[in-house]
């Protein structure tokens, strides 16, 4: 039987399958844990609608927890609030810049913006220049963008806010 | 059939027009995968056609539940027929060039982003979720689409002649999203959905701007009416189903 700050610490060793580099609970996709009788509950919101990596992610955390010594779990998905960027914690996005990953801005609320809007830049994540240019509205991942910086030549990932 | 039952079968067929749009749009897409122009557009179609397909998951399983005969969302994309199917005929049409692709990838997320909008408040609270998510998603391909529809309408020659080519094919479809349907009334009249007839004038003020800006002559409106959402749709639709179903048709039940 584990304590709901037993979990917690269990499941922020379990990295983003496709982000290595950060925890589920560091994305935000962990929202609550509750630990009743012999069951765990942990309760994650889905990033993106098609992200390949949710059901690994709910195996991993069915696995974690019963190493751990936890007898029964339970995943529940939860919708609504949908997931948001903004949910990442700051150690999250420290940990993505220094992979090379440029952090998400605010995602906010969309205005209406003008047709030839160009969004904000994000600073390249390895020279931190601001001087940098969009290659492509996706990336690898449903996630990212695609950008280069013009000072370093370096092409890198953007999180893209959402 | 009384009342009750009537606004319970017309949800059913709401939401599973929502997922058969999503999944048919979304296998459309993932066509591109391995023959886009560019590696940028490859990466960025199928993304859209993964981000797609899993709405339409969300949709048809909340439909089959809605529906109370236990089909799952792989029973409901691969073991119902064409006439079975609810999408608009629009989303069913070939890929086309890359243009007309990206073209209809506009028209058809210019109008989900309304529909999204408008779904967040749905009674439904599944629903009103799905959409709150999706709606997020959505955004993006509407940026991206009408990025491209400016880029190649206000390109070169060729590139514009093949934009203009692919409204006047495409066009005549969109009037399908709006025509009046007795299953929107029902379920606009009980708060679980918006009648899309009460989208057009939304959709027509983030197309026509963009159209224009793109130097593309909209044509005026005929009398055409697909009917994909009666369930009468194009002989493409059973094409593609043939080869989307082929797996789950020869081997029943079969496991990825």
């Amino acid at each position: 039987m584990l304590t709901e700050a037993q979990a917690w610490h269990v499941l922020q060793e379990i990295p983003d399958p496709e982000l290595p580099a950060v925890s589920v609970c560091e994305l935000g996709i962990v929202r609550e844990v509750r630990a009743a009788e012999e069951t765990v509950t942990v309760v994650v919101t889905p990033t993106y609608s098609g992200c390949p990596a949710t059901q690994m992610i709910e195996a991993a955390i069915r696995t974690a927890l019963q190493d751990a010594g936890c007898a029964a779990v339970s995943v529940e998905t939860r919708l609504s609030p949908a997931w948001t960027t903004d949910w990442l914690t700051p150690e999250a996005r420290a940990k993505l810049r220094a992979h090379g990953i440029a952090p998400p801005h605010a995602a906010g609320r969309e205005s209406t913006q003008p047709l030839r809007f160009v969004p904000p830049a994000p600073r390249c994540p390895r020279c931190d220049a601001a001087d940098t240019v969009r290659l492509s509205e996706f990336g690898a991942t449903a996630c990212k963008a695609l950008y280069r910086c013009t000072q370093c030549r370096e092409p890198f990932e953007y999180f893209k806010p959402i | 059939m009384n009342g009750e039952e009537k606004a319970y079968s017309a949800h059913v067929e709401y939401v599973l027009r929502l997922g058969d749009n999503a999944l048919i749009l979304g296998q459309r897409l993932s066509e591109w995968t391995g023959h886009a122009p560019v590696l940028e557009e490859e990466l960025a179609l199928a993304n859209i056609a993964l981000d797609l397909i899993g709405q339409s998951r969300l949709l048809l399983t909340h439909a089959g539940t809605l529906e109370g005969a236990s089909r799952d969302e792989d029973q409901l994309a691969f073991l119902r027929g064409d006439h079975q199917f609810r999408n608009v005929t629009l989303v069913e049409l070939p890929n086309g060039d890359f243009g007309r692709t990206v073209l209809r990838n506009f028209l058809v997320s210019a109008f989900t982003r309304e529909l999204w909008q408008a779904l967040g408040s749905s009674r439904d609270r599944q629903l009103a979720a799905i959409a709150e998510k999706s709606l997020k998603e959505t955004r993006y391909h509407v940026k991206h689409s009408a990025d491209w529809v400016v880029r190649l309408s206000d390109g070169t020659d060729e590139s514009h002649l093949r934009m203009q080519s692919a409204l006047d094919y495409l066009w005549p479809y969109t009037a399908e999203l709006f025509t009046e349907n007795p299953v929107d009334r029902e379920i606009a009249a009980v708060g679980l959905g918006i009648a899309w007839s009460a989208l057009e004038p939304a959709w027509e003020s983030t197309v026509r701007p963009v159209l224009m800006e793109a130097t593309l002559a909209v044509p005026a409106r005929t009398a055409f009416r697909s009917r994909g959402k009666l369930g009468l749709h194009s002989e493409y639709l059973g094409h593609l189903l043939t080869e989307m179903q082929y797996l789950q048709r020869t081997y029943p039940g079969a496991q990825w």
